[in-house]
């Protein structure tokens, strides 16, 4: 046997094309025969390798069989768009259960090594044709395992995006509190993209409610850096601009020193302890005075 | 285009109408810091309502109109910024420091009716 029977070129033109498709029948053919056998032994492999555990064994049995099914017909039809739709309906049914990316493409591959095996084992006595049944189920196999593995990051990454546009749009009120006078108590992180949102919003606002001063709480920022102090800068300048006074309060004892350590100049911005001093400031600014009833004068 | 300069009272005001030149601009700064003068005015107020972009040179020319009018004796104040133009300003580094603005026009007559008033109250 020469070793260019062995490893057949792939590429052999048509004949060869011809081949591939004979070959692959008769895989489906011998994988749709050994049905159950294989599902079990791959299910075992799965419970052996400890992955699904967030599953039930009958449910990886069940999944492990619809999962086995679908990939039988991809080899067969050698089209990926019911494989593609059928990893995206599985990923959005069992990522709300944590399953990892890690755990997904492990199985997929151990699907692989299982049908390679039996493959193995049918054939062991033609070298040759064992060979030539490989070429045509691997690059078929490797396809398959790469559809389903991008197919639920894919869904991952959809669920984030929407989780993250969720929380976006819950995190910004800017609220009137008193005739011309606003406050954007701010939550969370603050990266690049929310700032600038933040600034949007706040700018809005202030030329909606005529506001002449705007007390920003970031008592609920954790961390600061340099970026946020900076993004914090810009919103005041440009509120400013817009004729509003800024006055930020709610700077943890943490969040103090490290803007003094990086050395961020916040000499341009009035801070107030905490939010109801920022209030009073404000009010004062407006020219608003609070007193309790009893010491207001009689109308 | 000329920009129209008004007398109201002690106060001048510009209205600016559409995008300037940079000779349009050079032309208004001069115009104002003149009229302080003649008109012995104690306030200018610039309205930029019906500018959508402000570039480097318009904000320098503003800028230098408040600082002359200063010189002369008038307090200047810029009103009617547009968010995105505040937003567009702030992230080029445009900040218009030691410049009054103001909301609208009305906040601008506010703010120097107010500075009025605490000069005669300092008087």
């Amino acid at each position: 046997m020469s070793v260019k029977e062995a490893n057949p070129t792939p590429s052999g033109g048509k004949s060869r094309t011809e081949d591939t498709a004979a070959l692959l029948r008769e895989l489906v053919a011998h994988l749709r025969q050994n049905r159950t056998q294989l599902r079990e032994e791959w299910a075992r492999r799965i419970t052996q390798a400890k992955l699904l555990t967030a599953m039930t064994e009958e449910e990886v049995f069940a999944e492990a069989t619809s999962v086995y099914d679908n990939y039988v017909e991809a080899l067969e039809t050698g089209t990926f768009e019911a494989l593609q739709a059928y990893a995206r309906n599985l990923s959005e049914r069992i990522i709300p259960r944590g399953v990892e990316t890690h755990e997904v493409v492990g199985i997929v591959l151990l699907l692989r090594d299982t049908m390679a095996r039996s493959l193995f084992a049918k054939y062991h006595e033609d070298f040759d044709k064992l060979n030539r049944i490989l070429d045509a189920y691997e690059p078929a196999a490797n396809r398959i395992a790469n559809t389903v593995a991008v197919g639920f990051v894919q869904e991952r990454e959809r669920i984030i995006r929407q989780q993250q546009e969720a929380i976006r749009e819950l995190s910004t009120p800017v609220l009137q509190v008193r005739e011309r006078l606003l406050i954007l108590p701010i939550i969370g992180v603050i990266d690049p993209q929310r700032a600038r949102q933040l600034t949007e919003q706040l700018l809005r606002a202030i030329r909606a409610n005529r506001a002449k001063v705007v007390v920003i709480d970031i008592t609920g920022v954790a961390a600061m850096d340099s970026n946020v102090a900076n993004h914090l800068v810009q919103t005041v300048e440009a509120a400013r601009l817009l004729g509003a006074t800024v006055i930020v309060t709610g700077l943890s004892p943490e969040i103090a020193q490290t803007l003094v350590t990086i050395g961020v100049d916040l000499s341009e911005m009035a801070t107030v302890g905490d939010l109801q001093g920022g209030i009073e400031e404000a009010e004062r600014l407006l020219g608003y005075k609070v007193v309790p009833l009893a010491e207001a004068q009689p109308a | 285009m000329e920009v129209p300069i008004l007398k109201q009272g002690d106060y001048l005001i510009a209205s600016i109408q559409s995008a300037l030149t940079d000779a349009d601009l050079s032309q208004l700064r001069e115009a104002l810091v003149e009229r302080v003068g003649r008109f012995r005015s104690r306030g200018v107020i610039v309205d930029v309502t019906a500018l959508d972009v402000m570039d480097s040179f318009a904000v320098r020319t503003l800028r230098d109109i408040a600082h002359m009018a200063r010189l002369r004796g008038a307090e200047t104040v810029i009103v009617g910024i547009q968010p995105e133009v505040a937003f567009a300003m702030v992230q080029l580094g445009l900040t218009l420091k030691g410049v009054a603005t103001a909301l609208d026009l009305e906040e601008g007559l506010n703010f120097l009716n107010r500075r009025g008033k605490e000069r005669l109250d300092r008087a």
